[in-house]
């Protein structure tokens, strides 16, 4: 039985493609972290991709790719459910139907709502700008209302809703410093106070990319989106 | 206790087809009512989905769920007869991915190469054709997406298997053909005359006709704006 125990143990192989900036990855890491499965990280250079991304990823071409036993996973939502239902400690999805249904709402309005506004808010100018910033603000609003009454999306601990937001925890500061606009303010005080206890976490304490790193970054972005006229 | 299974939608939308027929499959009773999205959105739905506003909504006793997908994996998840997933989470993975295609990258490429303007049209109709060559390729030799049976990513592909053909009819393009895409095609037939499914379409007089009177309206914008 322990021999078995061993060989199956030894054959398990997890890979992760990423970066050391994308959000997207990050989740993956959050979510292998909480669960804590040994993973090999493959940081991956997006201007020149390797062989084994392409390989991994013919459809998209993107990180962040799970590779389990040589069986390749690619967005993150979808290997956030694959990695909860093959590691069952520490779940991140409930047991319930219509808890899990609400949990899968909130990621997808996250990362079809909520994130590109934001980016937009941040990318674009003029008369594009002002509607993403409104569309920003609307959602934040919505986002707020779900917290009420509740520590985490989640309820007492973090959900997959969680780690879907989980970036407004480490990289709206990011962007505030490099706009000189704060989007997620004291209007939202719920959301500011769920920010506080995400980045809290032993898994985003321990694991998110260093601060100053991410600003020179998005500095550079910025500027390459607003180039002085 | 009483089960109450509702589905708000409206006839045309594949979206809220998409729940019906996950319904439909399972064996499910259900009470449809029928919103009238463009003119005047019931309370009840603006009650229920407060965030998007949107079509479909599913009530199961009095609790709401919106976004199609999100419904369909609920609908899974509580009627556990005749699977829409596989079981293996890897294949289950696979299947989500799949829909996820169809619905972030497929279905609004397909919608851009019907509705831009005709310097725009070409590069649409690649973007489109690109898309339709991956999904085609998911197919790998089978009948359905799912196997042998209808799953997950045949009900997300709902539009792709029986409104675009009519689409095409009336906007005299085809995109999705037996020429191009053979074996995609020839599951499109095989979707819409599918038993379970056939039931749960909306009727292809109506459809064409709704097809038709939206492109001449396009048109019609398109000529307005160019004078």
């Amino acid at each position: 039985m322990k021999v078995e125990c061993a060989k199956t143990m030894a054959a398990e192989e997890v890979k992760l493609l990423k970066t050391w900036s994308s959000l997207f990855g990050l989740r993956v890491v959050w979510a292998l972290k909480l669960k804590g499965i040994q993973y090999d990280a493959i940081d991956e250079d997006l201007s020149n991709k390797s062989a084994l991304l392409l390989q991994h990823n013919p459809v998209y071409k993107k990180i962040p790719v799970l590779v389990h036993n040589g069986k390749p996973i690619s967005e993150s939502l979808v290997i956030l459910e694959y990695i909860d239902e093959t590691w069952k400690q520490n779940p991140i999805l409930p047991e319930d139907p219509l808890e899990k249904a609400r949990e899968r709402f909130w990621a997808k309005f996250n990362d079809e709502k909520l994130l590109p506004s934001i980016w937009g808010a941040f990318t674009k100018e003029g008369k594009e700008r002002e509607e993403a910033i409104a569309a920003a603000v609307e959602n934040l609003k919505l986002v707020e209302e779900e917290l009420k009454g509740k520590k985490f999306f989640g309820g007492e601990k973090i959900g997959l809703a969680d780690v879907a937001f989980g970036w407004l925890a480490y990289l709206i500061c990011v962007f505030d410093e490099v706009t000189g606009f704060k989007i997620v303010n004291e209007r939202y005080p719920l959301l500011l106070a769920w920010m506080q206890e995400f980045s809290q976490l032993p898994i985003a304490k321990d694991n998110c990319p260093p601060h100053d790193k991410l600003v020179i970054k998005f500095q550079a972005l910025y500027e390459k989106h607003h180039p002085a006229k | 206790m009483a089960e109450e299974v509702k589905v708000f939608g409206t006839w045309g939308s594949p979206f809220s087809r998409r729940v019906e027929l996950a319904l439909k499959i399972k064996g499910v009773k259900y009470e449809y009512i029928e919103e009238d999205v463009y003119g005047n959105k019931s309370p009840l739905l603006l009650k229920y989905n407060p965030v998007h506003k949107k079509v479909p909504v599913f009530l199961h006793n009095g609790k709401p769920i919106a976004e199609s997908l999100v419904i369909v994996e609920y609908i899974e998840e509580t009627w556990k007869g005749n699977p829409i997933l596989p079981e293996d989470p890897y294949e289950k993975a696979m299947a989500r991915f799949w829909a996820k295609f169809v619905d972030e990258k497929c279905l609004p490429a397909l919608w851009k190469a019907g509705s831009s303007p005709e310097n725009e049209r070409a590069k649409a109709v690649e973007e489109a054709c690109e898309c339709l060559k991956t999904l085609e390729s998911a197919l790998n030799g089978k009948r359905f997406f799912g196997g042998d049976t209808v799953g997950l990513v045949d009900i997300a592909a709902n539009f792709i298997g029986y409104w675009l053909r009519l689409f095409q009819e009336a906007a005299g393009h085809d995109l999705l053909s037996a020429e191009k895409f053979p074996a995609l095609f020839k599951w499109s037939d095989e979707f819409s005359s599918c038993s379970v499914v056939k039931d749960s379409l909306p009727p292809k007089d109506k459809l064409l006709a709704y097809f038709k009177a939206h492109i001449a309206g396009t048109k019609a914008a398109e000529t307005n704006a160019s004078n």
